[in-house]
C-alpha cells in the first residue's frame, strides 16, 4: 500500500515537470533534398531543448501545402506553428485574430534591430504587433547554368540572360534542352518575375508589382518583358518535369542548360556536392540587373488556448531568428539569413553574391507581399498557360495581364 | 418496387397506435433526417447564398455583391478551359464507357467460356481508386520510358504518344485511364440488363431469322432503355466530380490544359482564397448537375406513374 | 440462365450453337482477348516495374520482364520512402486508412441500416420526402458541400469541447476537424444515401408475414431489427461492407480537405510520396507504392467476387 502511494506521487512528479515540455506539431512544404536537410536544423535545434518538433512536412509546393494549413486553422484545427509566405497571405487569418501575438518576444530581442532588411519584419507586422518570424531570404531571380551542359555544346557558359539566350540554338545542337522549367503554375509566374527585373528594370517592375499602375502594365517595356518571356518558352521546349527541384536535377545532370529559380535551388546543388563556379554558375538578377527581391519565408503561430504550448511557441519562435541556428539553417537552405550580424563566411560563391547584393542594398520588395493569394493565383494561371501554349500572342497574353493588375488586390 | 411501397405504406396506415409506436423510428431516423436536412439541404443553400458575397479567405455573409463571382468566373480562362475539358471529357467517356461497355457485355452475353475470369479482369480497375489510376498511367504514358518509349525501340522511330505533355491531347491522356478505370462497371450494369431479357425474345428473332447483331441493336437496346438511362446518370454524375484523376495523373498540366472545374473549386477556395468564386464555380457544378438530373427524375417519375 | 452446353443441346433456344472454331468465335475471343490485355497491361506494368532496379528501369522497355529481381522498391515504398523529414514510408498511411476505415464502416453501416430499416417497415409522415432528399444529396457535387463542413466540423467540435467541460474543465479540446473522428462522420454522411438505399430495397423485399408476425408477438422496432432483419440480411451486410470498404480506402478528396499529414490516408500519402520528389525520380519506389495502396481494394475484389459485382450492380441499377 504505501509502495503504491509512493509510486503515485512519483508519477505524479514526473506528470508535473512533464507539463512544461510542450510537443509542437510544425508544417511546412519543406520537402525537396535540401529543404528537409535544412528543416532539420530546426527540429534538432528545437529538439535540443525540453520540447519536441513534430515534423508536420506536407509535400508539394505551396500552392497544395497552403490550402491545407489554412483549412485546418480555419477548422478550429491549428497546428503550433506553421510556415507561410508573410505579406498579404495571412493578413485574414490574423486580422480574424487566430495568430499569435508575437510582440513581446520581438521586443525584448530586439527583432526591429536585426533584422535585415526591415521589410521582412515589417511583411510580419500588423498595427503595430508582430505576428511571424521571418527565417529568411529568398530571392527569386536566379538563373543557374549546368558548366557542363555548355561544355558539351561547346560554349562558354553565359554571363547573362541575352548571352544564355544566344547559346541556346548550340545547346539544342547538342541534343540538349536549354532551359529548364517545372510544369508547376508557380515556376512560370517565378521565372516572369525574374524575367521583369532582368528586361523590364526596377522602375518598372516595382511600378507594377507595389503600384499596381496598370499603365506600367500596358506600357512597352512591358511589352518586351512578355516578348522575352515567349522566347523563353521555347527553350523550354523538352523539359517534361513537373517538379522544381527536378528541374533543378537536369542542369545538375547536365542535360538542360540552365533554369530560372530562386536562390533555395542552391540547396539542391549542395546535396548534390556541386561546387559553386566550378560546376555551376549562378547569376543573381539573370546577371543582367544584379538586384534581388526580398521574399521569404516565414513562420506563424497559430493561437492555442494553453499557456504552456503558448510559452513553448514563443521559444520557438526566438530560436528559429537566434544566429546559431539563422547560420545552420540557411546554410543548408541556401538562402539568405535575415539578420545582418551574423558571420556567414562558411557560405559558398552563390550565397556570397547574394549577401553583397544585400549588404549593397540593392533590394526590391517581392510581389508576393503586394499581392493578394486572389491576384497571385490569376498571374499563375495566365503565366502557366502562356508558357505551355505557344499559340497565346504576345499581345493576348499583355491585354489578359493588364486586365489583371487593373483589379488587383 | 412501387407496388410493394405501396402495400407497405397501407399495413402501416392501419395500424392504430402508428404515431406513437413510430416515435421509435422516428428517433432512430435522426441521423437520416439531420444529413437531409443540415448537409444536403443546408450546406447546399449556404454554399449557394455565400456564391453572391464577398467572402475571401473568411465567409463574409453580410459583404453581398451580386453577380460579381460569377462575372469573374466567366471572363476567367482557366474556368473556360476547365468546362470544355468537362465537356470533352465528359462527352467521350459517356460515349465510349456506354459503347464499350455495351460491346464488352453483348460478347460476354454470348455464352462464352471463361467468362467469369474474363468478367473480373474487365472489372478489377473499377476496384482501384483515382489516384492509382492516375499514377499508373502517368507511368505507362511517360514520354521518356513509357509506351512511346517502347514503340520507337521496336523500330517505329518517329512514333509520338504523349498526351500528358501535350496540352493539346492531354485530356484524352486522362480520359484513357478513365476509360480503363470506370468501363468495366458500365459492363457489369449492361451484363446485368441483357440477363434481365427474356430468352424468349432471342427465340422470336432467331425464328424471324434476325442476325445477332442487328438483334443487340434493333431489339435489346430498346429494351434496355432503363439501364442506360441508369448508367448514364451515373457517369454524369461521377465525371462532373472527376478530381482525383487529375490531380495524380497531371495535376492539371501541362499548363492550365488538363484542369477540370472540380479542381478549379478547390484550387480558387483554399489556394487562391477567394471562397466566394470557389462558391460561384461549385454552384455552377451544381446546377449543371442539374441539368442532368431533374430530365431524369422527371423521366423516372413519369415512367412510374404510367405502370 | 443456363450454362451453355444445356444451351446448345436445346437447338432454337438462345443464339445459334456454334462450332469452336467458327469465324464468329474467333472474332469474339480474339476481341476477348485483347480487351484483356489493355485491362491487364497496367497491372503487368506495375508489377514489373516495382521489381526492377532504376538502371534497368532507365535502360530497358516497360513492359520487359525484370532481369534482376529486387524488392528493395517494396521495402522502401513501405517503410523508407520520404514525405518531408518523415521517412517511415506508407506504412503510416496503411494504418491511418485503417483506422479511418474500421470506425466509417461500422458506423455508416449501422446508421444507413437502421434507416433503410425504418424506411422499408416504418414509414412516418415525411419519410418518403427525406428519403428523396438523400438520394438527390447523392448527386450534389461534394464541392458544393467542402467548405460549410469544415465550419459544421469545427463548431460540433466546439460544442462537444464545451460539452465535456462541464464535467471537467481541464478537458483537452475536442476536435473534429483535422481528426480521424471528423473524416468518420463525412464518410457517414456521404455513404448514406447509397447504402440506405441498398438496405431499404432489401428489407422491403423481406415477406411481410415474418414482420406481421413479430409485431403479432409484440416485438418492437429494434426487437425486429436485431431478431428478424439483422439475421436474414447477412449478403446485404456484406455487400454494403465490400461497397464502403473499396470507397473509403479509395477517397482522396476527403482525406486531403478534412485530415492533416498526421492522419493522411493511404492515396493522399501515395500522392504525396509519388508527386514530391527528392532529386530523381525513383519509378520502381512509386509503382510499388501504388501497388500497395491498390493492394487492399484489390484483394477485396478478388476475393469477393460475385459480391462484389452484386454489390456495385444493387447500388446502381435500382437507383
Amino acid at each position: 500500500m504505501k509502495l503504491s502511494t509512493k509510486l503515485l506521487s512519483a508519477t505524479a512528479i514526473v506528470g508535473a515537470s512533464a507539463v512544461s515540455a510542450a510537443e509542437l506539431e510544425v508544417t511546412h512544404w519543406w520537402t525537396s533534398g535540401g529543404e528537409a536537410a535544412a528543416v532539420a536544423e530546426f527540429a534538432s535545434a528545437f529538439n535540443a531543448t525540453e520540447h519536441t518538433w513534430i515534423d508536420g512536412a506536407i509535400a508539394g509546393s505551396g500552392g497544395t501545402a497552403r490550402p491545407i494549413i489554412i483549412s485546418r486553422i480555419l477548422g478550429g484545427d491549428p497546428m503550433h506553428a506553421t510556415q507561410l509566405n508573410h505579406g498579404r497571405q495571412a493578413e485574414e487569418l490574423v486580422e480574424a485574430g487566430l495568430m499569435l501575438d508575437l510582440t513581446d518576444v520581438a521586443e525584448a530581442e530586439g527583432w526591429a534591430d536585426v533584422v535585415n532588411p526591415s521589410r521582412l519584419l515589417d511583411a510580419c507586422t500588423l498595427d503595430g504587433k508582430v505576428y511571424c518570424v521571418p527565417v529568411n531570404i529568398h530571392s527569386p531571380q536566379w538563373l543557374w547554368l549546368s558548366h557542363d551542359a555548355f561544355a558539351k555544346a561547346g560554349v562558354d557558359v553565359p554571363a547573362d540572360w541575352f548571352e544564355f539566350v544566344d547559346a541556346a540554338p548550340a545547346l539544342r545542337d547538342a541534343g540538349l534542352v536549354p532551359l529548364a522549367m517545372g510544369q508547376q503554375s508557380w515556376q512560370t509566374s517565378l521565372a516572369f518575375g525574374a524575367l521583369m527585373v532582368a528586361v523590364g528594370g526596377t522602375d518598372l517592375y516595382i511600378d507594377v508589382l507595389t503600384n499596381k499602375n496598370a499603365d506600367a502594365a500596358a506600357s512597352e517595356d512591358m511589352t518586351k518583358v512578355w516578348e522575352a518571356y515567349a522566347a523563353a518558352r521555347l527553350l523550354s521546349e523538352g523539359s517534361n518535369v513537373n517538379d522544381w527541384n527536378q528541374a533543378t536535377n537536369l542542369v545538375i545532370t547536365g542535360q538542360a542548360g540552365g533554369q530560372i529559380h530562386g536562390d533555395w535551388a542552391q540547396g539542391e546543388f549542395q546535396v548534390a556536392e556541386q561546387v559553386a563556379g566550378t560546376d555551376y554558375t549562378c547569376l543573381p538578377g539573370l546577371g543582367v540587373n544584379e538586384i534581388i527581391a526580398t521574399g521569404g519565408d516565414a513562420f506563424y503561430f497559430p493561437k492555442q488556448d494553453d499557456p504552456a504550448i503558448e510559452a513553448a511557441q514563443k521559444e520557438l519562435a526566438s530560436l528559429m531568428i537566434s544566429q546559431e541556428v539563422q547560420v545552420a539553417f540557411n546554410l543548408k537552405k541556401g538562402s539568405l539569413p535575415i539578420r545582418g550580424d551574423i558571420d556567414l563566411s562558411a557560405a559558398n560563391d552563390c550565397m556570397q553574391k547574394g549577401l553583397a547584393i544585400l549588404a549593397a542594398g540593392n533590394v526590391l520588395p517581392d510581389g508576393v507581399n503586394s499581392f493578394s493569394a486572389d491576384t497571385a493565383g490569376q498571374i499563375d494561371d495566365l503565366t502557366v498557360e502562356f508558357w505551355n501554349d505557344t499559340s497565346i500572342s504576345v499581345e493576348d497574353a499583355q491585354a489578359r495581364y493588364v486586365d489583371i493588375i487593373a483589379s488587383a488586390d | 418496387m412501387a407496388v410493394t411501397d405501396t402495400g407497405r405504406m397501407d399495413v402501416g396506415a392501419k395500424r392504430p397506435s402508428r404515431l406513437f409506436k413510430n416515435m421509435t423510428a422516428k428517433i432512430a431516423a435522426i441521423p437520416m433526417i439531420a444529413t437531409a436536412l443540415v448537409v444536403f439541404i443546408g450546406c447546399t443553400a449556404w454554399t449557394i447564398y455565400h456564391s453572391f458575397t464577398r467572402s475571401r479567405l473568411l465567409p463574409a455573409p453580410d459583404k453581398w455583391t451580386g453577380l460579381q463571382n460569377y462575372d469573374r468566373l466567366w471572363s476567367e480562362n482557366r474556368w473556360l478551359v476547365s468546362i470544355e475539358n468537362l465537356a470533352i471529357f465528359g462527352s467521350c467517356s459517356l460515349v465510349l464507357s456506354l459503347v464499350i461497355g455495351f460491346i464488352l457485355a453483348a460478347l460476354l452475353d454470348r455464352k462464352i467460356r471463361f467468362e467469369n475470369t474474363i468478367r473480373t479482369i474487365i472489372l478489377y480497375p473499377f476496384a482501384l481508386s483515382f489516384v492509382v489510376t492516375g499514377l499508373v498511367w502517368q507511368w505507362l504514358l511517360n514520354p521518356d520510358l513509357g509506351l512511346q518509349n517502347v514503340v520507337r525501340s521496336w523500330g517505329w522511330e518517329t512514333f509520338t504518344f504523349d498526351p500528358l505533355n501535350n496540352a493539346d491531347i492531354v485530356i484524352y491522356g486522362i480520359l484513357i485511364a478513365g476509360i480503363w478505370q470506370g468501363s468495366g462497371f458500365v459492363m457489369v450494369l449492361m451484363l446485368a440488363g441483357m440477363r434481365g431479357i427474356d430468352e424468349d425474345v432471342w427465340k422470336a428473332s432467331r425464328v424471324e431469322g434476325i442476325p445477332t447483331w442487328k438483334t443487340y441493336i434493333f431489339i435489346v437496346i430498346p429494351m434496355m432503355r432503363p439501364v442506360f438511362v441508369t448508367a448514364l446518370v451515373i457517369i454524369s454524375a461521377g465525371i462532373i466530380k472527376v478530381y482525383d484523376l487529375v490531380v495524380a495523373q497531371t495535376s492539371g498540366g501541362p499548363g492550365i490544359a488538363s484542369e477540370v472545374p472540380a479542381k478549379y473549386v478547390i484550387d480558387k477556395m483554399f489556394g487562391s482564397q477567394n471562397l466566394g468564386l470557389g462558391f460561384a464555380a461549385s454552384t455552377m457544378m451544381l446546377l449543371s448537375v442539374l441539368v442532368v438530373l431533374i430530365p431524369w427524375a422527371y423521366l423516372e417519375f413519369g415512367g412510374k406513374k404510367e405502370r | 440462365m443456363t450454362d451453355a452446353t444445356v444451351n446448345a443441346l436445346s437447338g432454337p433456344k438462345g443464339p445459334k450453337p456454334k462450332k469452336v472454331f467458327s469465324s464468329t468465335n474467333i472474332i469474339i475471343y480474339g476481341t476477348l482477348f485483347v480487351v484483356c490485355m489493355y485491362y491487364l497491361l497496367p497491372l503487368y506494368v506495375m508489377i514489373v516495374t516495382s521489381l526492377k532496379g532504376m538502371p534497368e528501369i532507365r535502360l530497358g522497355n516497360i513492359f520487359s520482364p525484370p532481369v534482376e529481381v529486387t524488392y528493395e522498391p517494396w521495402v522502401k515504398a513501405w517503410a523508407e520512402a520520404c514525405t518531408g523529414i518523415n521517412c517511415d514510408g506508407l506504412s503510416r498511411g496503411f494504418w491511418n486508412s485503417v483506422w479511418i476505415l474500421i470506425p466509417s464502416v461500422f458506423l455508416s453501416i449501422a446508421i444507413a441500416s437502421v434507416n433503410g430499416y425504418a424506411l422499408a417497415n416504418w414509414k412516418f409522415k415525411g419519410s418518403e420526402v427525406f428519403f428523396t432528399i438523400l438520394i438527390f444529396g447523392a448527386f450534389i457535387p461534394y464541392q458544393v458541400m467542402i467548405y460549410p463542413i469544415v465550419i459544421l466540423l469545427r463548431e460540433s467540435g466546439d460544442g462537444i469541447t464545451a460539452f465535456i467541460r462541464i464535467f471537467n474543465s481541464d478537458a483537452d479540446n475536442f476536435r473534429l476537424m483535422g481528426s480521424l473522428w471528423g473524416l468518420v462522420i463525412v464518410h457517414t454522411i456521404f455513404g448514406m444515401p447509397i447504402l440506405t438505399l441498398l438496405f431499404r430495397n432489401y428489407f422491403t423485399s423481406v415477406p411481410e408475414e415474418l414482420f406481421k408476425a413479430a409485431r403479432v408477438d409484440g416485438a418492437g422496432f429494434w426487437g425486429i431489427y436485431f431478431r428478424i432483419m439483422l439475421p436474414m440480411s447477412l449478403p446485404i451486410f456484406v455487400v454494403a461492407m465490400i461497397l464502403q470498404v473499396t470507397g473509403i480506402w479509395n477517397d482522396f478528396l476527403f482525406g486531403v480537405i478534412y485530415t492533416k499529414p498526421d492522419t493522411y490516408p493511404m492515396t493522399v500519402q501515395l500522392n504525396n510520396i509519388v508527386n514530391s520528389v527528392q532529386g530523381i525520380k525513383e519509378y520502381n519506389v512509386n509503382m510499388a507504392a501504388t501497388l500497395l495502396t491498390g493492394l487492399v481494394p484489390l484483394v477485396i475484389y478478388f476475393a469477393s467476387g460475385k459480391l462484389f459485382v452484386r454489390g456495385i450492380a444493387a447500388g446502381a441499377v435500382k437507383g
